[in-house]
């Protein structure tokens, strides 16, 4: 089962290697890992998407918690949460698609944020099933790049994760 | 007043208490060891960097202190991570300090750098990086607090040159504070009401005992505990010390080498109390079929270990002379009950007594040959009361957890979770460093000997009078059996053709060497090489194709054990 962990961790040299580490360390796996500084500078967030059944799941938040610079580990699996994902896009787009990909820029409610004569490149946003349902309806187009951030999530209701 | 890094360092582990630090000097330290001159604090100069690691984790096992090391940076660095892993794997406090290229040449591929945080992050609780000597203080003090306390381990501080040489006004952090690392200590008082039930209810209860009871020296508790109410204990080979040997409840090893008869409780017993163990595979066989029908409790100070690697129906989390303090508490509280659970688990002790009658330990005596259980016996009859134990990892290894017979807590240093050979001769070296007038014994072999037989030389300057007592069966032998047993006898590469004149070697050193293959001289020279004040090297010619039984097959469970060779 798919799991989206956030982790609150020290800022500080390796972090990201000890986190890393510890995954492919103990065969778990990462499907994506995003990371940032939280409004303390000395604290960053990382959101972690993972895979695996329940034992894995205990094990996988056990071992980042004996991890001496993560402070808090929050699986938002059985907690209500806003996921969103940023993906930027170059699609080919020449004189007959260009409508085409307007069209599906508009009802993804994404953006343009670059253009040439022989492509656009749009941004959208929102959770990763969306953001998958748009790439497949650009790849007939052509789609010659494609990054995505990797989710970052947040918990609803006023209640915030903190350390 | 300012002090320079390298001051700092010194005069931060004598604040921590450290008196003596094991290490080996190069370009990256030469700042620490320029101080070191003036310094109240002992060093030991070993002959490797491996050996300082495992003599400081000797040092650790025996006193229960926190191991420190100083290495240099490259080779020595690297050449720690074995003795390093070790530690980890069998939890033991340790600070090791390496020397590092100076902040500005990190990256650059410099002469004699190497990443040694990266290499170690996965060995090690925890490691820095100094970046800034502001940062070192606090970092020293984090390093000692995170290696003793929760599950213990070892600690790696990286000190880039530049910053051993810079200077600041030195002052010691009285706390600490780590957002990220709070153990627990006290267990839950409920959990720990509802584990007193499940064991006054159980009518065929078995303490499975392991390192962390050692490491939290839970070893008097425990035995109370056991006392109390009649339990029967199994010890893992990391736990051999902790309970006594010649106990009427003491069951021995478990496991893949494990006595038939504690192979046997665990299989039938009905409640299982897990005492700082973590379920290793040569402790369990085959998962499924380990303590089959017994409910599990499980005491331990790391949430990790628990539901690892197998499914438990009570936990409890906490130090475990803290949880078996409180445990011993609330029973003391039910006089009735116990008399009750005495009663109704004495058909049970009897049931172990079946076992233990029909396959006690034993082997084929020889009046011909050696046999090498037969030199442990005599090692166990001979010795001092307190007499700490190193062993190598092997053949012997099995035969001194199986038949010397434990008397006291921290008196027996293995490499239990690693397997490493070369241990034993260093981990003595430490233990007697630590321990100046006890006797240290380290039981090894032929093959593992020649790991770290340099440490013969560190012995002879130390005038550390360590007894080894080689098992010489001229193979590898564990190796050996397992092709013996599995492979068709197909012999390859186990057998170190060349026999070595060990007497010699030892003399090379300035050492004693003293060799016999004669059953009727293996007394006599255990008692002259203990009357010797120096260090002696005691070889056995072994009877050379002995097996380890019981031995359980890999795939099997427990109870599927092979009684004889
Ligand atoms: C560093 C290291 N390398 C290899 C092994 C694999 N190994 C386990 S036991 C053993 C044989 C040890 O031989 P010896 O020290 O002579 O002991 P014996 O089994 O003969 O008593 C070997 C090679 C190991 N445990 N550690
Ligand atoms: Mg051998």
């Amino acid at each position: 089962m798919k799991h989206t962990i956030s982790v609150l961790v020290e800022n500080e040299f390796g972090v990201l290697a000890r986190v890393a580490g510890l995954f492919s360390g103990r065969g778990f796996n990462i499907e994506s890992l995003s990371v940032a500084p939280t409004l303390e500078p000395d604290t960053s967030r990382m959101t972690i998407v993972t895979r695996g059944d329940d034992r894995i799941l205990e094990q996988i938040t056990k071992q980042l918690n004996k991890v001496i610079s993560i402070i808090k580990v929050v699986d938002f699996t059985d907690e209500e949460y806003v996921e969103r994902e940023l993906a930027l896009v170059k699609v080919t787009a020449e004189s007959d698609s260009r409508a085409e990909v307007l069209r599906i820029v508009d009802i993804f409610r994404a953006k343009v944020v670059d253009v040439t004569p022989k492509s656009y490149t749009i941004e959208i946003t929102g959770a990763p099933g969306k953001i998958d349902a748009a790439l497949v309806l650009l790849t007939p187009l052509g789609i010659k790049e494609v990054v995505r951030s990797g989710p970052v999530v947040i918990g609803r209701g006023s209640k915030g994760v903190s350390n | 007043m300012k002090l320079t890094g390298s001051q700092i360092l010194l005069e931060s582990l004598r604040l921590e208490g450290v008196e003596t630090v094991f290490g080996y000097p190069g370009g990256a330290v030469i700042n620490i060891y320029d101080d070191l001159y003036d310094s109240p604090i002992k060093h030991i100069l070993t002959r490797h960097e491996q050996a300082a690691v495992h003599a400081a984790d000797g040092y650790a096992r025996t006193t229960g202190e926190v191991g420190v090391v100083i290495a240099t940076s490259g080779p020595g660095a690297t050449n720690t991570v074995t003795g390093i892993a070790t530690a980890y794997m069998d939890s033991i406090p340790m600070v090791i300090i390496t020397g590092q290229v100076p902040t500005a040449l990190i990256g650059n591929d410099a002469f004699q750098e190497a990443d040694i945080c990266g290499i170690t992050r996965p060995c090690t609780k925890h490691n820095f990086l100094v970046q800034d000597l502001r940062d070192l203080p606090r970092m020293i003090k984090e390093a000692f607090f995170i290696a003793r306390t929760g599950r213990p381990g070892p600690v790696l501080i990286d000190l880039p040159k530049d910053i051993q040489v810079a200077s600041m006004k030195f002052n010691y952090p009285e706390t600490v504070k780590m957002r990220g690392y709070k153990p627990t200590i006290d267990g839950d008082e409920r959990q720990i009401g509802k584990a007193a039930q499940m064991i006054l209810k159980a009518k065929r209860p078995v303490l499975y005992v392991g390192g962390g009871a050692s490491l939290a020296n839970a070893d008097q508790e425990l035995l109370k505990l056991a006392e109390l109410l009649q339990v029967p204990v199994t010890t893992t080979l990391m736990a051999m010390a902790a309970f006594p040997g010649e106990h009427p409840l003491s069951l021995g090893m478990l496991g893949m080498h494990g006595t038939y008869f504690a192979n046997m409780a665990v299989t039938e017993c009905d409640l299982l109390v897990a005492i700082g163990a973590r379920f290793d595979d040569r402790v369990t066989g085959r998962i499924d079929a380990f303590a089959k029908k017994a409910k599990i409790i499980q005491f331990d100070i790391d949430p990790s270990s628990i539901h690892k690697i197998i499914r438990v129906d009570l936990p409890v989390v906490g130090d475990l002379e803290s949880v078996l303090t409180s445990l011993l508490r609330q029973l003391d509280e039910k006089p009735q009950d116990i008399s009750i659970q005495i009663e109704q688990t004495s058909a049970w002790r009897k049931e172990i007594s079946g076992w233990k009658a029909k396959h006690p330990m034993g082997y084929q005596a020889s009046k011909s040959v050696i046999k090498p259980q037969y030199v442990i016996e005599k090692l166990s009859e001979l010795s001092n009361r307190d007499a700490i134990i190193t062993t190598e990892v092997g053949q012997h290894q099995m035969w001194a957890a199986q038949f010397f017979k434990f008397r006291q807590a921290r008196t027996f240093l293995t490499s239990g979770g690693l397997g490493t050979m070369g241990y034993g001769l260093p981990a003595a070296l430490g233990a007697q460093v630590a321990f100046p007038d006890r006797q240290v014994i380290d039981i090894s072999g032929d093959g593992s000997f020649q790991m770290n037989s340099q440490e013969l030389a560190t012995l002879v300057q130390y005038r550390l009078p360590v007894k080894i007592a080689i098992l010489n069966n001229n193979f590898l032998g564990m190796v050996r059996q397992w092709q013996q047993l599995f492979f068709d006898k197909r012999y390859s590469q186990t057998c170190m053709e060349l026999p070595i004149d060990f007497v010699k070697l030892a003399e090379a050193y300035g050492a004693t060497g003293l060799s016999t293959d004669k059953v009727d001289d293996v007394e006599t020279v255990i008692k002259k090489a203990f009357e010797v004040d120096g260090p002696v090297l005691m070889e056995f010619k072994v009877s050379r194709e002995e097996n380890v039984i019981p031995m359980v097959p890999a795939g099997k469970g427990i109870h599927e054990m092979v009684l004889a060779s």
